[in-house]
This record gives C-alpha cells, sequence and structure tokens, in this order.
C-alpha cells in the first residue's frame, strides 16, 4: 500500500470508528434476575422523616441539625451524612396535597439503584457495582481512587463525596446491603422501608413492585384501596385509604434503562426534580463508544502498526537522504 | 555539532521571580489541601464533582500541551521535515503541560494514596472512558520523556546512549501519536455519561470523541504556532514565519472540519434553535463559534498566513476557541440541576495558577539551559 493510501484510509477508519460507525452497539442493560428494590408513593408520604433517622443509624451518620430550636434531623439534601432525604414540592400557597397548583407534595431522594447505572460505567477502577442477582449498586471504598467520576455520571446527583475529611470517601446508599450491615442478606428489609408508617417506601423484589405500582394506577380515585406496610409480599401490617388520582407514570420502569427504585406520584416528576431522562441510559451509548473503538484493542493495534510503519520509513528516508 | 543550542540568557529575571511567587502561593494551598481535605481549598460541593482542577489542569490543560502531538503527526507520519527545528520546543512543552496534568488529576483525587488502582487489572473498568484517560495520559508522559531524552543526553554528552535510544525512536514515536489520539477522544467520551447535565448545544452523544480529537489538533498547532511567534518577540528571535504558514493551513483544514460536524450535529439532531434562545448558553456558543470563524477566516488569506502578527492573532483565538469549547462542555454548561452551582474559590485558582506557574518557570529554565531551540540561521 501506498503511504499517501494508508493516510488516507487510517483516517477515514478513524472518522468512521469515533463517530460510532462500528455496530458493536450495546443495548441497556436488563434488570438483575432478582432485583431488591422499592417503590416510593409520593401520595402515602406525610413527611414524618422517619425514613430519614432509621437511615442515619443503620448508617452510623449523624443527624444534621439546623439552629439551635431545631431538634430533629433537618437535612435539605443528601450529603455525605444523608442517604436519603424527603424533600418538599410547593406551589403558591401549599394548601392542597398532591396538588400541582397552591398545593405540595413529598419526594424522597436517595439512590435509584439503576438497573443500567451510569456510576457504575463510568469508575476506573469497579469501586462501584451492580450485585449480579439484587442488582443492588454497592461501593467499595478499597478500590475507590476519589475521581469523583460516578457523581458526574450519575443522572440523580447520588453519590456523595465528602470533601471535608483529607481521607474523605464516597457516601451513597447501599439498600442497607453494604458490608457491616448487611440487612438483605439477612432477610431483613431497608431500615426506611421497615420504619414507614404509611408504606410509602415499600420494600420487594423490583417485579412484585412493578406490579403493585400497575394495580395502583388501574385503580379508580376515591376507591378504597389496603395499602400494604414494610414488605409488598409479607406486609408488616395494612391500612385502608382511598385512592388519590394517580399520575400514569411509574417512575423508573424506563428511564434510562430503569431503576430498581420505583416512584409514583400524582404531579408530574419534573415537578419533583426528577432529571429528563431518555429511555436509552447514557452509560449504554458511552460503552457502544468505548467497545466500538476498543474492542480487543484491534483498532490501536492496528493504528500502532501503521503509524510504526510509515514511521520507521520517513525517519529512515531521512537518515538516508539529506544529512 | 547539534542544530540545536541552550539560549544562554540570564535564568533569574524579573517576570521569573513574580511567577516564583505565584508557584510558592499555590504550593501553599496545595498543603492546606493534603492536609484537610479537597473541601477546604476549594468550591466543589454536592452537584459539582468537577471544578476547575480537573476541567484546566487536566482537560484544557493536556489540549494545550498538543504541540508535541501535531507536530509528531506533521513531521514523523506526513514527512514534513522541514518543520524539524519545531519539534524540541514543543516537546518540552508537551511533557511539562501533560506532566502538570498528571499532577492536576493527582492532586484532584479524593483518595490519592490508592491511586495504584488503575493500575491493578483485576481492579479496571473497562468500560470506562476514565480508565482509558488515565492509564493514556500516564503512559503517554513516559513516552514524552523518552522522545525529550535525546535533548538531556545530548546536554551531558552521553553519545552512545543517544544512538542507542535513536535506533528503537520510531516505535515511541508512533506510540507518541496513538496515545494522545486515544486519550485525547476518550476524553470527550466521558462527556457522553453525563447526559443531559451537559447542556444539548455541547452534549453531541458519540460525536463527544471525534469533536474531542479535533479541538485537541487545533489546539496542538495553534499552540506550536503561538509559541514559536512569542519566542520570536520574547526572545527578539528571527520569526519562523514560513513555518507556520504551513502550519496555518492544517489548522483551517481542521476548523473547516470541527465546524462542519459541530453545526451537522445541530441541524441533524434539531438544535440549531437553542443557538437563538437569547439565554447564557446560545451567548457561550455565539462567542465560542466566533473564536473558531476568527482564525478560519484570517487563515483562509495568504496574506492573513504570512503576517506575524495575524498569526499570532489567529493562534491566540484558535486557543481560546478550544479552550472554551471544552470548558463550557464540561463546566459551564454542565448543569446537575437541585439549584447546584459552582464557581472556584480563591484558593482553588491560586493553585491552578501555581502550577501553570512552576511549569513557565521550568519551560523558560531548560530551553536557557538545554539544546531546545534551533540555531537562528537554520530557521
Amino acid at each position: 500500500m501506498k503511504r499517501r493510501d494508508f493516510l488516507k484510509a487510517s483516517v477515514g477508519g478513524t472518522v468512521v470508528a469515533l463517530s460510532g460507525g462500528s455496530a458493536i452497539a450495546r443495548p441497556n442493560l436488563e434488570p438483575a434476575p432478582e432485583a431488591i428494590g422499592m417503590l416510593y408513593d409520593s401520595t402515602l408520604c406525610v413527611g414524618c422523616k422517619a425514613c430519614v433517622s432509621k437511615c442515619k443509624e443503620v448508617n452510623g451518620m449523624p443527624p444534621t441539625i439546623r439552629g439551635e430550636d431545631v431538634q430533629y434531623d433537618s437535612a435539605l439534601d443528601l450529603s455525605p451524612q444523608t442517604l436519603n432525604v424527603i424533600k418538599v414540592y410547593r406551589d403558591g400557597k401549599a394548601e392542597v396535597k398532591d396538588s400541582e397548583t397552591n398545593g405540595f407534595a413529598f419526594e424522597k431522594r436517595s439512590c435509584m439503584h439503576c438497573v443500567d447505572p451510569g456510576c457504575v460505567s463510568a469508575c476506573p477502577v469497579t469501586a462501584l457495582i451492580r450485585h449480579e442477582q439484587t442488582g443492588i449498586v454497592t461501593y467499595d471504598a478499597d478500590a475507590c481512587i476519589g475521581c469523583r467520576t460516578c457523581m458526574t455520571g450519575c443522572p440523580y446527583n447520588v453519590p456523595q463525596f465528602d470533601y471535608n475529611n483529607p481521607f474523605g470517601e464516597i457516601h451513597k446508599c447501599q439498600m442497607c446491603n453494604q458490608a457491616g450491615v448487611e440487612r438483605i442478606d439477612n432477610g431483613m428489609i431497608t431500615g426506611c422501608a421497615e420504619v414507614c408508617p404509611t408504606g410509602a417506601t415499600l420494600f420487594g423484589s423490583r417485579e412484585a413492585l412493578l406490579e403493585e405500582a400497575r394495580r395502583r394506577m388501574a385503580l379508580k380515585p376515591g376507591e378504597s384501596y389496603m395499602y400494604p406496610r414494610g414488605d409488598v409480599r409479607d406486609p408488616i401490617s395494612s391500612h385502608e385509604r382511598a385512592v388519590p388520582s394517580y399520575l400514569q407514570h411509574i417512575w423508573g420502569e424506563k428511564e434510562a434503562g430503569g431503576t430498581n427504585v420505583l416512584h409514583i406520584s400524582s404531579i408530574p416528576f419534573d415537578k419533583l426534580g426528577m432529571p429528563p431522562l431518555p429511555d436509552r441510559s447514557y452509560a449504554s451509548i458511552s460503552e457502544t463508544m468505548q467497545h466500538s473503538l476498543y474492542q480487543y484493542l484491534a483498532l490501536p493495534a492496528l493504528a500502532l502498526g501503521g503509524l510504526t510503519y510509515v514511521i520507521k520509513r520517513n525517519v529512515d528516508d531521512d537518515e538516508g537522504g539529506e544529512k | 555539532m547539534s542544530d540545536y543550542q541552550p539560549l544562554e540568557r540570564r535564568v533569574i529575571t524579573f517576570p521569573f521571580i513574580v511567577l516564583g511567587i505565584i508557584g510558592l502561593i499555590g504550593l501553599y494551598f496545595l498543603a492546606h489541601r493534603f492536609l484537610f481535605g479537597i473541601g477546604s481549598v476549594t468550591n466543589l460541593n454536592e452537584g459539582y464533582p468537577w471544578g476547575i482542577w480537573v476541567v484546566y489542569d487536566i482537560v484544557v490543560g493536556t489540549a494545550l500541551a498538543c504541540g508535541g502531538y501535531a507536530l509528531a503527526i506533521t513531521v514523523y507520519v506526513l514527512n514534513k521535515g522541514k518543520y524539524h527545528p519545531l519539534v524540541r520546543a514543543a516537546l518540552l512543552a508537551s511533557l511539562l503541560g501533560y506532566t502538570m496534568g498528571g499532577i492536576g488529576a493527582f492532586i484532584d483525587m479524593g483518595r490519592w494514596w490508592q491511586f495504584y488502582n488503575v493500575l491493578l487489572p483485576w481492579q479496571m473498568n473497562f468500560n470506562a472512558a476514565m480508565l482509558e484517560v488515565a492509564l493514556c495520559v500516564m503512559a503517554y508522559i513516559i513516552v514524552l520523556f523518552i522522545e525529550f531524552s535525546p535533548v538531556v543526553l545530548e546536554r551531558f554528552g552521553a553519545r552512545d546512549l543517544m544512538k542507542k535510544l535513536e535506533k528503537v525512536l520510531f516505535i515511541i514515536l508512533a506510540i507518541g501519536v496513538l496515545l494522545p489520539t486515544m486519550h485525547q477522544s476518550s476524553l470527550g467520551t466521558m462527556l457522553i455519561v453525563m447526559g443531559y447535565k451537559v447542556h444539548p448545544l455541547w452534549q453531541s452523544l458519540h460525536l463527544q470523541p471525534l469533536l474531542a480529537l479535533l479541538t485537541a489538533l487545533t489546539m496542538g498547532f495553534s499552540i506550536v504556532v503561538f509559541e514559536s511567534s512569542l519566542s520570536a518577540v520574547g526572545f527578539r528571535r528571527t520569526p519562523e514565519t514560513p513555518l507556520m504558514t504551513g502550519l496555518s493551513k492544517a489548522i483551517v483544514g481542521l476548523i473547516a472540519l470541527y465546524l462542519v460536524i459541530r453545526f451537522g450535529e445541530l441541524l441533524f439532531r434539531g438544535k440549531l434553535g437553542l443557538i437563538f434562545a437569547g439565554d447564557l448558553p446560545s451567548l457561550m456558543f455565539i462567542i465560542e463559534t466566533a473564536l473558531f470563524v476568527f482564525p478560519l477566516v484570517v487563515l483562509l488569506s495568504e496574506k492573513g498566513r504570512k503576517n506575524a502578527r495575524t498569526l499570532l492573532y489567529a493562534a491566540v483565538a484558535m486557543l481560546f476557541a478550544g479552550s472554551l469549547y471544552r470548558f463550557n462542555a464540561f463546566l459551564i454548561m454542565y448543569n446537575p440541576g437541585h439549584g447546584y452551582s459552582y464557581f472556584p474559590s480563591i484558593p482553588e485558582l491560586m493553585v491552578t495558577l501555581g502550577i501553570v506557574a512552576i511549569e513557565i518557570m521550568i519551560f523558560l529554565y531548560v530551553i536557557k539551559r538545554f539544546p531546545v531551540l534551533h540555531r537562528e540561521e537554520h530557521a
């Protein structure tokens, strides 16, 4: 091959490869076979924050106290000391619960345990791991280098780095199953679901929770329904309540490949602070690019071969020629 | 007798002392960072994990250090030997820029004492663009040291070692072209997983690696033009303008290609309207695009390419264009929502300025004491 042809071919190849021309598309990941999750029903939440308090107890984190008069945990948002927080949506006079106008609504922020997690995909050292069976996303501080790429890759801004500690680490909800806690492995349920008085946070398999969410969507507003507390399959107790008018949208069924923690509510999710997400996960697009360019290191090896050949020739030419 | 010679001038000058003071202030805050944590020095927060340490020191800094890469392609791959006189100075700037990028990555690393995990095969996540960037940048720093070592060997008269090195240098040169191609494009890939947080005008998804690579190349060529013009002015050396006009043709081609792809993406994904939204993103986009178009227009005319002054202006505009593109994509137009905001703190800025100051000090020292610049009569 002539040098000029080689250059043309290699430039062309690079352009095709860089624009994702190679067909090694990586689709969204599928839910783990025994995916564990939670269902948060915003209409059931009364904003008591028992879940926030229990979460801190389980994870050994101090309550966030604002001002001397406030004697309860009043964390405003996720932080290295707050892995789960209840936030409030307010509009106008904020008089009616679960009303978009002149109303208010609660929303839970915690790790959504994505089916196709951006943090896991972006972490260079495998410090974030999606469990093969349960789909729970856990963190390994011994592997972590603190580059915080997981934070950039999380659509929900969940992983939190402790900047104020010179030996800080990432903190995130690990569904009460991290080493040393292992509530799920021991047959228990998550702390937040255990203490929730209304069943707004419900524990269970992703499948069972999706089923429960769909059942609620199908109910007529005003109808009476027995809401379970604790574990969806094995409730701690149940309570009867009139069905609110649900928004026909289960957050986490499809968003960016879906999540194991599902949310339902009666007001639109963007009002509750959920991000604008397409169905295809960003992780799958990013990995498609990485795999197209670096599968078996074939392209780099080919490029290196070509470059070595051309450069050797050019360097030899110079030595034999003018000098 | 070598074609290169040290610029025998005084090292300790007034600018050198000023740079030294800035460097010391930077080091002071750096000590703070290691003793009391990243939070004691930076304004990083729950929504903004990356600030100027990552975005300037690594993302923009390594692109500004692509002069060695751009010239290696020109001289060794495209066989334009006439540009050889520029190689050593460009290599030195690349070597320093990349080393500072590596240091920048290390000081920003929250768990730096575990940094070796990147090198452990069983820890590596091959799906992550960040792994690729980390490994390639580390490898490239080593390659740059080897590429530059003939200068040091020549200075200390180690002729035998130099001959041996020259025999295998072609492999090192080939790797030295491959590695930046890989990690500069992967820097772009890192933006994909950020998804909606990057404003649609900058979130080109599949095209991110290609746009990142093109900006790295244009910035690489421009920094060569810039450094050459500046050293001509600063040290009153004969300008290397004839060489520069050739390089500027390459810049024209690259900018044109970049703009076609950039606007093509916006057109096909129906995002052109966002340019005229009249908000901050549209303003930043217009400024950024103007900075790309200015050098293109200037260098399109033969008169513009041959005038040392317009060349310098064009190079500076291009450097700002590429830097702003990367700043916009990674930081200014990065919006995690939830009302989070970020602006660097003074100590945080001082660390970055300090690192840059030390980098310039080393550059000045080396060109004055080592054979880096080409003899004038050959230029």
